[in-house]
């Protein structure tokens, strides 16, 4: 994981913050400036704590008045217990950690729920661009050049769908988007982005 | 800024403090300073908790103060805001009862009669003069190294006493190497002819074991490229090669360092006082899942990148034993070349993340928390 993040559409965070109970415990897996937790602590009064790795993300969270951790997520979350949060979030995260399988399955083990978000590679715009141009896709999800991105890992809705399948994690609930807007129809060929929220 | 130096005189026989070895001490003094001024709720008291060789002098000018980019109007520790106060440890020379202090019970100095102090009584101590000041509960105690050690025993001993703590490039027991290094500075002092057994009050002290013991913590305190860069592999301008003279600026910057530290420091409270940092284990044999169970406060943990002395690891088991109390947790791990100097020299990321801390605290408690 950088500290460089994908910055997320304003509807994601609401998302994001719908799913989310009144008064739940959250921890909040590369909170980045800690906007989203701040309005989860705001609008819906959570108990939260989230972990960076970037010590200029952790001055902002702190003037947010966030706790915070500085840590390497792909180390694990050893110190937590099982179900030690209502919700463990890994959004924009879980394609720049070195090793998403065993960071997912943490987060699972942590948290009662889990929340992921991921650009997805497989975006309509990012087909045209390699079929068409013979180039690897810069999008609004993906805004990155090949030689300085963070994301380490590309993955469409389809493959993380799969995935979840295979690892008989449940997803109980799901969104897609796409120009800041809910897309309804074929999400893996129209969405930039993809939201689950997950158990198991 | 308001800035009030003062002593507070308490355990007056028969009242002594009993201390963890189960001797008693009294009467006991604390020199102290405050900054800043105490708020009629008495909520915006901090105390500030001073290293191996600092005292109540935290803050202000002639001589400045040794955490004066700390405290101030408008600084990390705001006095505009808060009430700032910093003693000397027992233990000290700079004020507070100590080993260079006259004993009662001969009137001479008490020399190695004293008894051994651990960072539990100096806490204790300090319990005392907050009782004293009237301060029901601390907005936050803070302090690096030694410092450090002493904010975790006031979140062991006084959790209640306490709204916010931050330890700063600390530990929760010396490892060996860190024993070794203190013991080759009390090794220097004890060496020295002068020393007499600690009996060389009145007549020539041993300055030359106190120098080297200082140097030895000089080396500790900075890091590889912290020495590279202040020193590189210059000469002095006046050297006389192979006279063993300073002939590097490295060998002349040491001994000036140790040359100073002997003419504000006593030799018996650096043996004391290095024996207190080493006897100190916060677990004291309980689990680390356990020894913050009862602590409240809100916690910020600071640790360096360089600092090889006081390792960032060992910071992050203090924050591994807030985790598994639950405990409201901050960590940062601020990039430094200083080593464990940075404490006191990297300021401004350091003074950033306190203010805005400290900020949170007091709103939480101004909302009814």
């Amino acid at each position: 994981m950088t500290n460089v993040k994908q910055q997320p559409t304003k509807i994601e965070h609401q998302i994001i913050i719908d799913w989310i109970k009144q008064g739940a415990s959250v921890l909040d897996l590369g909170c980045g400036d800690g906007e989203l937790l701040a309005r989860l602590i705001e609008e819906k009064q959570v108990h939260a704590q989230g972990i960076e790795i970037s010590e200029q993300a952790i001055h902002h969270c702190v003037a947010r008045g966030l706790s915070v951790f500085q840590e390497d997520i792909d180390t694990g979350l050893s110190d937590y217990a099982d179900k030690s949060f209502d919700y463990v979030i890994l959004n924009q995260t879980f394609q720049q950690v070195k090793k998403p399988d065993f960071v997912l399955k943490e987060a699972l083990r942590v948290g009662k729920k889990t929340i992921v978000g991921f650009p997805n590679f497989l975006y309509i715009s990012a087909r045209f661009q390699m079929f068409f141009g013979g180039k690897v896709p810069v999008t609004p999800s993906l805004p990155y050049e090949w030689y300085d991105t963070p994301n380490l890992h590309f993955l469409s809705i389809t493959d993380f769908q799969e995935y979840c399948k295979k690892r008989e994690v449940q997803i109980e609930r799901s969104a897609f988007i796409a120009k800041n807007n809910k897309v309804r129809l074929f999400p893996n060929l129209l969405a930039e982005t993809g939201l689950f929220l997950l158990s198991k | 800024m308001q800035n009030t130096e003062t002593t507070f005189t308490f355990a007056l026989p028969p009242n002594e403090l009993t201390l963890e070895s189960g001797e008693k001490l009294g009467s006991m003094t604390l020199a102290y300073e405050t900054y800043g001024e105490l708020n009629k709720e008495k909520s915006n008291a901090i105390l500030v908790l001073h290293a191996l060789s600092g005292d109540a002098h935290a803050a202000g000018k002639n001589p400045p103060g040794w955490w004066d980019n700390m405290i101030g109007p408008g600084k990390g520790l705001d006095t505009n805001k808060y009430f700032v106060i910093c003693a000397n440890v027992i233990g000290g020379c700079k004020g507070s009862t100590g080993p260079s202090s006259i004993n009662p019970n001969t009137g001479q100095p008490y020399g190695l009669d004293f008894p051994i102090v651990t960072i539990g009584d100096m806490v204790n101590a300090q319990r005392h003069l907050i009782d004293h000041l009237g301060i029901e509960k601390l907005l936050a105690v803070i302090g690096g190294s030694m410092g450090g050690m002493q904010v975790l025993q006031w979140m062991v001993a006084y959790p209640d006493r306490i709204r916010s703590a931050i330890p700063i490039a600390t530990t929760m027991k010396h490892t060996p190497q860190q024993i070794a290094f203190n013991e080759v500075g009390r090794q220097a002092i004890m060496a020295d002819p002068n020393w007499k057994k600690g009996r060389y009050y009145g007549s020539a002290i041993p300055a030359k074991g106190l120098a080297v013991a200082r140097m030895i913590g000089h080396i500790t305190y900075m890091s590889d490229v912290s020495m590279a860069a202040k020193f590189g592999r210059r000469f002095r301008a006046n050297k006389e090669p192979y006279k063993f003279g300073a002939e590097f600026e490295v060998e002349g910057y040491l001994r000036y360092r140790g040359d100073n530290f002997v003419k504000r420091f006593d030799a018996n409270s650096y043996l004391y006082i290095t024996k207190a940092i080493d006897y100190f284990n916060i677990l004291n044999g309980k689990r680390l899942g356990d020894i913050f169970k009862e602590v409240k406060a809100k916690v910020l943990v600071i640790a360096f990148k360089s600092d090889w002395l006081y390792p960032a690891y060992q910071s992050q088991e203090i924050v591994k034993a807030c985790k598994l109390a639950g405990v409201d947790t901050t960590y940062c791990e601020i990039n430094s070349t200083y080593g464990h100097d940075a404490f006191l020299l990297e300021i401004e990321e350091e003074a950033d993340l306190i203010k805005h801390f400290l900020n949170t605290v007091s709103n939480g408690y101004n909302n009814g928390e």
